[in-house]
């Protein structure tokens, strides 16, 4: 069930890449939206299919050799953490497959790498071996550079190629770190299940430099600062329907490789090193939120939020991997945290991309200084603006406040004063999103966007169905929350 | 450890070898529209070449021929390698020469060559080392300057030549030292003489044995003949110059690295500076270029200091050979795939001229992008199995350093690769494209095929290389 949702966006891929070529641009949009719907309905049925309640975090798993002589499988498995993740990939990767696109003529490649991200994607969220995970974390590098020069705006190419230079330096860290945690088991395994349950490096001197390369890797992709400066300049030149998915979903790799290795491998060393870590996620989010206020680029200010907001997620992860026992109850609430918030962020900061992709198909100006009053002309992009921006300041109700709130409050158990500096990110985030409203769809419009026309059908379904989970996560967090937190629980009770 | 004396032991060679008599023969009494016969002939003594050392590797590791002939994993898996890419090459020839003159003596340089580089890799005595280093280099020096109207194919091979004769004869320097020092050329005698010999001996030996071998290499300090052959020699002779002989060496060298005193003779040191040298020099020089062809050189000068990394934790970490054939064979596909798709554009070199052949010949640039971003080592491919295998070899032999350095050039790496990408997918078509033969194209394919094929299935590869390595102390 797990293979064929990955094996079935990729065999999509490639029937789109050769056949799509033929075929006119809706029949391949409409072939990989099919295509997208059948890793979401695995999905859902692996949720059915999924036991909260048992006592093995790892279910529906897969174990065939690979490289057994280097002691690599293809291992393939969920626990609640990664069921959420996957989850809202797939939704993501509809939305995104469905918006519309200038896709220049090229609407079958267009189709085909974005079947493939989505293929890599789920891929890596569901592996429950390093190498493989490695294997995924890279091939998500070729498909986004791809995806960025050959649909980006002016200066793709440059930003392109940063991104992938920039990526592929931490993704190489992560395989020294890898290489090394995979060494020290015995037989050499790079088996999940294996390492979780062994902790090989506990008391080693190895440990520190082996989390040191792992967090660098990791906080490249997620990106924490300092490791930042690559996302501005791809998400500005990136189209907007491959920031969504680079938001929404590449950017949880970082965080959920975080959770899969140094949080759950290295528990020791993670915890010694957790004030570090939480210190970082706090300057992240100050930082983020900081540069955020100061853009008036509107793709730019959205892009450094995802600083912002990674950085609760890095958050949780520190305050739920701060000591080895103890205190589980505030733990594992930061680790739920940490885990809804990827959940919520996939879904508010790919709305928030996709919408700016609708005003940049429409105005293809994305100063926020050129916009005024758009409330009245079109309301219905102006409601969906305000409504996910409201949703990621973390509004009550809303996806980003159940995630924020359950990071904040697992916080205050164990870094307390990260916790209170970091509650400032909070409102500064606020300030910016209302600012972003305020001068974007409020005040006095002018009159060159008189004609500007309202959100078509595609856009009001695509749009719509992840605002409509961004309202239910907010409402009824229930479904969701029982799920991460049954494998938090099992996490940080070890 | 057994010695016999089985002449099957040498079949595979043989096979080669009677190929290359018969083609030779062929070459002399045909006519020049009935030469490509050559073609399919050396095919057919390549594939009984594989299909021999195949059967030959599932016995046990011996010492054939009085110790002169190491029949272990090693040797099995090198020699198919250098079989299988050279079988790549000779699907490159019949279009590439169709109007040459002495087309059919071509066949005849590549199966010798081939089988130089099957001797290095498989010679426990230093003099038979010497003997395949010569019949490949001198093979070489033919294969480079085959267009002889070409200036540039010329220089290619004098280039090639002097740089040669003079790491020839710096191994030869380092074998007169082993003989001193050990007294004799055989290496299981020398793995057990050497032990108590004089450092002043040990560490001018070590050094003139890996300088002498990093020609055949294609590394530091003697690599400057890579970026001209690559650029100026025949297409295939590039395929295969910049592939087949840096096997032999290579294997060559992982051999000796069981033999010699590492510690006294201040091997790992030499191999490991010569290693960082070799990718820091090839990645960075690369970078600059404008000519695919001669990209590709530099980068094949890298490769190989990727490679170095694995024979410098020969000793110390077990998985070392078996990551350095994985890397090899992974490298050997990826090159000749790339060089393929050059040939089969009709050598088309500048990079201008790649503009928009994502366009105009998307087989072939999905081809060139799928071998290059392979010797990245972008997974599943086989340039990142190769890597991978390499890099815990390293960190395995407590040499993460030099893991970390090869890490760095990766990245690097990535930059020129994507010099070469960016402009056949982003940017507009400039005029027409005309394509070599068939069978060039059917090369790149299954050049391409089994780049991914060795990434899939590298427990093939590694498995199979995984063995004592001869000659194998008591």
């Amino acid at each position: 069930m797990l293979t064929a949702a990955i094996v079935v966006p990729l065999l999509g891929a490639l029937v789109v890449a050769v056949a799509g070529r033929r075929w006119s641009e809706p029949v391949v949009r409409a072939v990989g939206v099919a295509t997208t719907l059948v890793p979401l309905a695995l999905v859902v049925a692996a949720w059915i299919a999924f036991d909260p309640g048992s006592d093995q975090p790892f279910q529906l798993v897969t174990d065939v050799d690979w490289i057994p002589t280097l002691g690599v499988g293809y291992r393939v498995g969920v626990d609640g953490i990664a069921l959420a993740v996957a989850a809202v990939t797939t939704v993501v990767f509809t939305a995104a497959v469905a918006h519309p696109a200038e896709m220049r003529g090229l609407a079958h490649q267009y189709v085909a790498w974005f079947l493939f991200l989505e293929s890599v994607s789920l891929g890596l969220f569901l592996s429950l071996d390093l190498v493989l995970f490695y294997v995924f974390f890279d091939l998500s590098l070729v498909g986004m550079y791809f995806l960025i020069s050959r649909w980006g705006h002016e200066d793709a190419e440059r930003a392109a190629l940063k991104f992938f230079l920039y990526t592929l330096l931490g993704s190489l860290s992560l395989l020294l770190g890898i290489i090394a945690l995979g060494l020290s088991m015995d037989p050499i395994t790079f088996d999940m299940r294996a390492i979780i349950a062994a902790q090989p490096l506990v008391g080693s001197g190895q440990a520190v430099a082996v989390l040191v390369l792992v967090m660098v890797g990791l906080g490249i992709k997620t990106p924490m600062v300092p490791f930042h400066t690559w996302l501005p300049a791809a998400h500005v030149e990136a189209p907007a329907t491959a920031s969504a998915v680079l938001a929404g979903v590449l950017l949880k790799m970082g965080t959920f490789g975080m959770i899969r290795i140094p949080f759950l491998m290295l528990r020791d060393t993670f915890a010694d090193a957790s004030l570090v870590i939480g210190v970082v996620a706090v300057v992240s989010i100050l930082y983020g939120a900081l540069v955020a206020l100061g853009q008036d680029d509107l793709k730019r200010r959205i892009a450094y939020t995802s600083v912002n907001h990674m950085g609760y997620v890095v958050l949780g992860l520190a305050a739920a991997g701060s000591v080895v026992a103890g205190q589980e109850a505030a733990r594992a609430l930061a680790l739920t945290g940490a885990t809804v918030q990827m959940v919520a962020h996939g879904l508010i900061t790919g709305t928030l991309f996709l919408l700016t992709g609708s005003i940049w198909d429409r105005t293809h100006d994305y100063d926020m200084d050129h916009y005024g009053g758009l409330l009245g002309q079109v309301p219905l992009l102006s409601g969906a603006m305000i409504l996910a921006s409201f949703a990621s300041l973390g509004l009550p109700g809303l996806a980003g406040f159940v995630g924020e709130f359950q990071v904040f409050v697992g916080t205050f158990a164990v870094h307390p004063v990260l916790a209170a500096v970091g509650l400032l990110g909070i409102l500064l985030t606020a300030a910016l999103f209302l600012q972003l409203v305020q001068r974007m769809f409020l005040g006095e419009m002018p009159d060159r966007w008189s004609s500007l026309s309202d959100l078509a059908p595609v856009e009001v379904a695509t749009l719509g169905v992840l605002l409509v989970l961004t309202v239910a996560v907010g409402v009824a967090p229930r479904l969701l929350v029982d799920t991460v937190h049954a494998a938090a629980s099992l996490f940080v009770g070890g | 450890m057994q010695m016999s004396m089985q002449v099957s032991h040498l079949a595979p060679q043989l096979a080669v070898l009677m190929g290359a008599v018969v083609t030779l023969l062929v070459a002399m009494f045909t006519t020049r529209q009935r030469q490509w016969v050559n073609a399919p002939l050396a095919l057919v003594a390549l594939v009984v070449a594989a299909v021999l050392q195949v059967d030959l590797a599932g016995g046990p590791a011996v010492l054939a021929f009085d110790g002169l002939w190491a029949l272990d994993r090693m040797t099995a898996v090198g020699s198919i390698t250098v079989v299988v890419a050279t079988g790549l090459v000779v699907a490159l020839v019949p279009g590439w020469l169709a109007t040459d003159a002495r087309h059919g003596e071509y066949y005849p340089m590549l199966l010798l060559g081939a089988l130089g580089a099957m001797v290095m890799v498989a010679a426990v005595d230093l003099n038979e080392l010497i003997v395949g280093v010569v019949l490949s280099s001198v093979t070489g020096y033919v294969l480079a300057a085959w267009h002889r109207q070409s200036a540039w194919s010329v220089e290619a091979g004098m280039k090639y030549f002097l740089v040669g004769g003079l790491a020839n004869i710096v191994l030869l320097v380092g074998a007169v030292l082993a003989f001193t020092a050990g007294g004799t050329t055989d290496h299981a005698v020398l793995a057990v003489t050497l032990a108590d010999a004089d450092p002043w001996l040990l560490v001018p030996m070590a050094a003139t044995l890996v300088v002498g071998l990093a020609f055949k290499a294609g590394a530091v300090p003697v690599h400057s003949w890579v970026p001209d052959v690559a650029q100026g020699a025949p297409v295939p002779s590039a395929a295969f110059l910049t592939v087949v002989p840096k096997i032999g060496g290579l294997l060559a060298l992982a051999r000796l690295a069981t033999v010699v005193p590492i510690d006294a003779s201040g091997w790992r040191p030499v191999v490991a500076v010569v290693a960082v040298a070799t990718m820091s020099v090839g990645t960075l020089a690369a970078l600059g270029q404008d000519d695919v062809r001669r990209l590709l050189g530099w980068s094949s000068v890298s490769q190989a200091g990727y490679a170095l990394v694995a024979v410098a934790v020969v000793g110390r970490s077990e998985r070392a050979v078996p990551a350095l054939v994985l890397f090899l064979a992974g490298y050997a596909v990826a090159n000749v795939a790339a060089f393929g798709v050059v040939a089969a554009l009709r050598g088309r070199t500048s990079l201008a001229d790649w503009s928009g052949l994502a366009r105009s010949r998307p087989g072939l640039a999905v081809a060139m992008v799928v071998a290059l971003l392979s010797l990245v080592g972008i997974p599943p491919l086989a340039g990142f199995a190769g890597k991978f295998a390499v890099f815990a070899a390293a960190v395995d032999g407590g040499m993460t350093w030099l893991a970390v350095v090869a890490v760095v050039n990766t990245v690097v790496s990535l930059a020129y690769s994507l010099r070469v990408v960016a402009p056949m997918f982003l940017d507009e078509p400039v005029g027409s494209v005309h394509v070599l033969d068939r069978w060039s194209v059917v090369a790149v394919v299954v050049a391409t095929v089994a780049i991914l094929a060795v990434g899939v299935a590298a427990d093939l590869v590694l498995s199979g290389a995984t063995g004592s390595v001869l000659p194998a102390l008591p």
